[in-house]
């Protein structure tokens, strides 16, 4: 074929991806509509497989069999892992508007603008080589399909394809990445474009695939059968025992952290993620994406061996293949699916690298130049563009230049592991700082360091020696002949090859010096703060960082790089969000000042956006005191926290007790109300029966002499009865006003006191009928209190026994002995007794058992009460029992007096 | 949060599932042809494809809930 025709087919796919890409930015059809689907997003993802995959994954599996495998083992394996890692690095990077991976590691710890930077040098030079690689399978491809000589290295550089694959790319790349400044670094037309190329990569090698095992073979049983017959491609069909070791396992591992690291994978994966649930189908369909490419890569690649001749390139077998079998149209397919392959690599890896170098480098470098006078431009956006076009063109001319001077020895993989080994070098502070909030910016700093020295070391600068432009001997035998600095086997470790020997050092000198100087560094508070904040997924930034701003001063600032119209259409939405007016609002709050960080952050990185927020911003320069005074103040709010929740349990345990003495007061209202009425009755029935007899009296002075003397009678016996009434009543109040002790506190004999009771009550159980057994089994029985008193209850309680016992048969006992330290009284009659539910009510004032509308009342009812009261009084206790014979029997206990030891000797 | 759980131990049960069938020493133990096809390769794409689909049912089971 033609060199001209190939180009011009070249250059008119590529129009037609720009074409597309433009009209899903632009248009409003179907086109714009897939921007939000989750299958664009998940062929977007498929830009990793780049040439690399498309041809160099045939190439090592015609020298080696299944080694191409590992690089997307790896893959399957980091996204198995998604749902945490992945996930929570899209929730971050969206919550603080991330543009890139500098951008990430730099806003994880602190913001840092030096360790932006450093990321980005790092994956500008590892990158590199991995774009050299792209232009280098272009060239060839090219030179494979017209059948020129492949070996661009000899050629004048103007006549040398890989420049103009170079020139083109790069064109394509702005035309592409750098169109136009959006918030939030998106771009949904190259998103789209890219989908579109991995579906190509995949149609094309499965189309080839297809066609060698059923166009030139009799399926793929029959293409294994035949190679296997031939001794020198056994190697790869079945490799030798323990062919697989630390070099296959290492694969995996970078390859698994590439997929998170490399610059255009995190473009994809989380910058042009515009919806998280994208997320849960691209976990199995990027795998099975790889899955279905790799396929018949082994096929092809066995298929070139057979009918190939020996010398032909093993990274060109997918074109000369179809070429080989008479099918050129197949090989132009074929061609333009490693021209996609390794378009989308380029545009994605330099559109990122542009942001990156643009947002972490140059833009903090310009703005912290004064004299420039960029924070006071009004409009940046044009600046911004060109910076990231320049730096585009800067990119790819240092990969054609690594290209031209290093990469015609090497095989298309080997360049590529030398970028995965550097991009490595992020993964360690980017997956610590994610889930480690004790890793510091210093460790970080460190880390990436020293992994980035040893990586140029051991493998980057290796690699420029058979060009010339390092001493030959500087790999066998080491600088100035220092056996242990073999940059293939330091310290002598021999025996791996190079990616895997690199690999180890520099990730175990990065892992190393990351851990051991966050563990050995006294990290900032504040640091630590920001830090744990930004580990913890939450937005709430604001409320810690209290500053304070203009808003028309932020508002022309984010005019400056996004535009006036979209920076007042960003904030309207919000402050909507928010329910505050946009127009209205003079002075920002903290979250509005960290909203228009966050706002220009998603076009000119963290870095430079808190650099430039900062210029216009109050902020209360935060130090130790002030992070302690917070902490102090929350500490304090959790300690009045807990102590309202001490008083409110307290005072629900008041409440409870206030409720129960309401309903005991309830109830002693009843009491009184009840009292009243007794009262009332009971002074009134003496009262209307004296009247009612001093009336005859007065009315009939005719009356018969024995009936005057019993009308006196009655009126005698019934003023007593209220004179004892009120006698007791006064008693009651004077007893319950008493306090807790008698008045008299002198030595009483229960003797004495049982013997006086006894004959003063003997005339009422003769007349009662009711006999009275006295027994006193201990005498002295000295107790402290008042004599009389006591003699009132024993009296009382006498009259109860002789009241409630039968007429005749009734039989009454009291009893004194001493139980213990304490003497007992107790009445016991063979009256009716006193059911247990009333044992304790008839303590009461009034209380009189029985139906009180049937039953003529036998007493007052204040008896008992008052007995029950001087029994207290007196520290004593008063209770009923149930009697021998069924009555009532009430026990009294009380104190025994201590007696001096002369007096309780003497004899009675 | 249970669920969350459960799902979460299944993914990690099937990356170190993978880790280990993917790797050397049990990745050299397979040799030698099936029906004709390396066994190497037939063994590596069956056991890709295994982790995938674990992985589409883990996530499947959750979007179904």
């Amino acid at each position: 074929m033609s060199q001209q025709l190939i180009a011009l087919v070249a250059i008119a796919y590529l129009l037609l991806l720009f074409a597309v890409a433009y009209l899903v930015e632009h248009g409003t059809g179907r086109l714009s509509r897939l921007t939000g689907s989750p299958l664009v997003y998940t062929l977007s993802l498929a830009v990793y497989c780049s040439s690399w995959t498309f041809n160099g994954g045939v190439g090592v599996a015609a020298r080696s069999g299944l080694d191409f495998l590992p690089i997307y083992l790896g893959p399957t394996l980091a996204f198995c892992l998604g749902p945490f890692v992945i996930r929570r690095i899209v929730r971050i990077s969206k919550a603080n508007r991330i543009t890139s991976i500098a951008d990430l590691i730099g806003a994880r710890f602190g913001k840092s603008g030096g360790l932006a930077a450093l990321v980005t040098v790092i994956a500008v030079v590892g990158l590199v080589p991995y774009i050299a690689l792209q232009l280098k399978s272009i060239s060839s491809g090219f030179a494979a399909l017209t059948g020129t000589a492949a070996a661009s290295i000899d050629k004048p550089v103007l006549l040398d394809e890989a420049l103009w694959a170079a020139v083109l790319l790069t064109i394509f790349a702005m035309l592409f990445g750098s169109r136009s400044i959006r918030p939030g670094e998106h771009h949904p037309g190259m998103v789209v474009a890219v989908a579109l190329e991995s579906i190509l990569k995949l149609v094309s090698l499965t189309a080839i695939g297809l066609f060698i095992g059923y166009g030139l073979f009799h399926g793929f049983g029959d293409l294994f059968t035949r190679a296997a017959a031939i001794p020198s491609l056994a190697a790869v069909l079945a490799p030798p025992p323990g062919h697989f070791g630390v070099g296959w396992m290492t694969q995996i591992l970078l390859a698994g952290l590439a997929i998170l690291c490399l610059p255009r994978q995190f473009q994809m994966l989380v910058v042009e993620n515009t919806d998280e649930r994208h997320l849960d189908r691209a976990f199995w369909q990027f795998p099975a994406y790889l899955l279905a490419i790799n396929l018949f890569v082994l096929p092809i690649a066995v298929a070139g061996r057979l009918m190939l001749p020996a010398d032909t390139d093993p990274d060109n077998f997918v074109l000369a293949v179809p070429l080989v079998a008479g099918q050129p149209m197949l090989a132009l397919v074929a061609f333009l699916g490693g021209l996609s392959a390794a378009a989308s690599m380029v545009v994605v890896e330099t559109t990122a690298l542009s942001v990156m170098v643009c947002n972490d480098v140059v833009m903090p470098a310009l703005l912290r130049i004064k004299r420039l006078g960029l924070a006071d431009r009004s409009d940046l956006t044009r600046l911004l563009l060109w910076v990231r076009r320049a730096v585009m063109a800067v990119v790819m001319a240092l990969g054609y230049l690594y290209m031209r001077h290093d990469s015609a020895q090497f095989a298309l993989v080997s360049i590529g592991l030398t970028s995965f080994v550097a991009v490595a070098q992020f993964a360690p502070a980017m997956l610590g700082g994610l889930f480690w909030s004790g890793a510091s910016k210093v460790g970080a700093i460190a880390g990436i360091t020293a992994g980035f020295v040893v990586w140029c070391y051991t493998l980057l600068l290796p690699s420029f020696v058979q060009s010339g432009a390092v001493a030959l001997d500087f790999v066998a035998n080491g600088p100035f002949d220092i056996d242990l600095l073999r940059p293939y086997a330091l310290l002598g470790l021999a025996g791996l090859d190079p990616v895997t020997h690199s690999a180890f050092w520099s990730l175990l000198v990065n892992v190393g010096a990351f851990v051991l100087v966050s563990l050995a560094g006294r990290e900032h508070p504040v640091e630590r703060a920001r830090a744990s904040v930004f580990v913890s997924e939450s937005s709430d930034t604001a409320l810690i960082w209290r500053r304070t701003a203009p808003v028309p001063e932020l508002m022309s600032l984010a005019g400056r790089f996004l535009g006036r119209e979209r920076a007042a259409a960003a904030f309207t939405d919000w402050a909507r969000t928010r329910g505050l007016d946009p127009e209205g609002a003079t002075l920002a709050d903290a979250e509005t000042v960290l909203f228009y960080e966050r706002l220009l952050a998603g076009v000119i990185g963290a870095a430079s956006a808190r650099v430039l927020v900062g210029a216009v911003v109050e902020e209360e320069t935060i130090g130790v005191d002030e992070v302690m005074r917070i902490l102090d103040e929350t500490q304090r709010v959790i300690e009045a926290n807990r102590q309202l929740e001490e008083k409110s349990q307290a005072l629900e345990a008041a409440t409870t007790e206030l409720q129960q003495a309401n309903s005991r007061l309830k109830v002693l209202d009843r009491l009184k109300d009840d009292f009243v009425a007794t009262v009332n009755h009971e002074l009134r029935t003496p009262l209307a029966s004296i009247r009612a007899f001093s009336e005859i009296l007065r009315d009939n002075p005719e009356l018969a002499a024995t009936d005057r003397l019993e009308f006196l009678r009655i009126i005698v016996a019934e003023s007593e009865r209220l004179t004892r009434l009120i006698n007791q009543l006064l008693d009651l109040s004077k007893i319950e006003a008493g306090g807790a002790f008698p008045a008299e506190n002198a030595p009483v004999d229960l003797v004495r006191v049982v013997r006086e009771s006894t004959a003063a009550m003997g005339q009422v159980f003769a007349g009662a009928g009711v006999g009275l057994d006295l027994s006193v089994d201990v005498d002295p029985a000295l107790v402290t209190g008042d004599h009389d008193r006591l003699v009132q209850v024993v009296i009382n309680l006498l009259g109860n026994a002789a009241k409630f016992s039968p007429p005749r048969t009734g039989r009454a006992e009291l009893r004194l002995r001493q139980v213990g330290g304490e003497f007992e009284l107790s009445v016991a009659d063979n009256g009716p007794g006193i059911p247990p539910v009333d044992r304790d009510v008839v303590f009461e004032r009034f209380r009189q058992l029985g139906d009180p509308m049937t039953d003529k009342p036998q007493g007052v009812g204040l008896g008992l009460a008052i007995s029950q009261r001087i029994v207290a009084q007196h520290g004593g206790r008063i209770w009923i029992e149930e009697a021998a014979g069924g009555g009532a029997l009430f026990k009294i206990r009380l104190a025994t007096r201590p007696v001096p030891i002369a007096a309780a000797a003497m004899p009675a | 949060m249970l669920r969350r759980k459960a799902r979460r131990d299944r993914l990690v049960g099937l990356f170190f599932a993978g880790v280990v069938l993917l790797d050397p020493p049990l990745l050299n133990l397979v040799n030698g042809a099936l029906l004709g096809w390396p066994a190497p390769y037939v063994y590596l794409f069956g056991v890709w494809a295994f982790l995938i689909v674990g992985v589409a049912l883990v996530g499947r089971v959750e979007g179904a809930r």
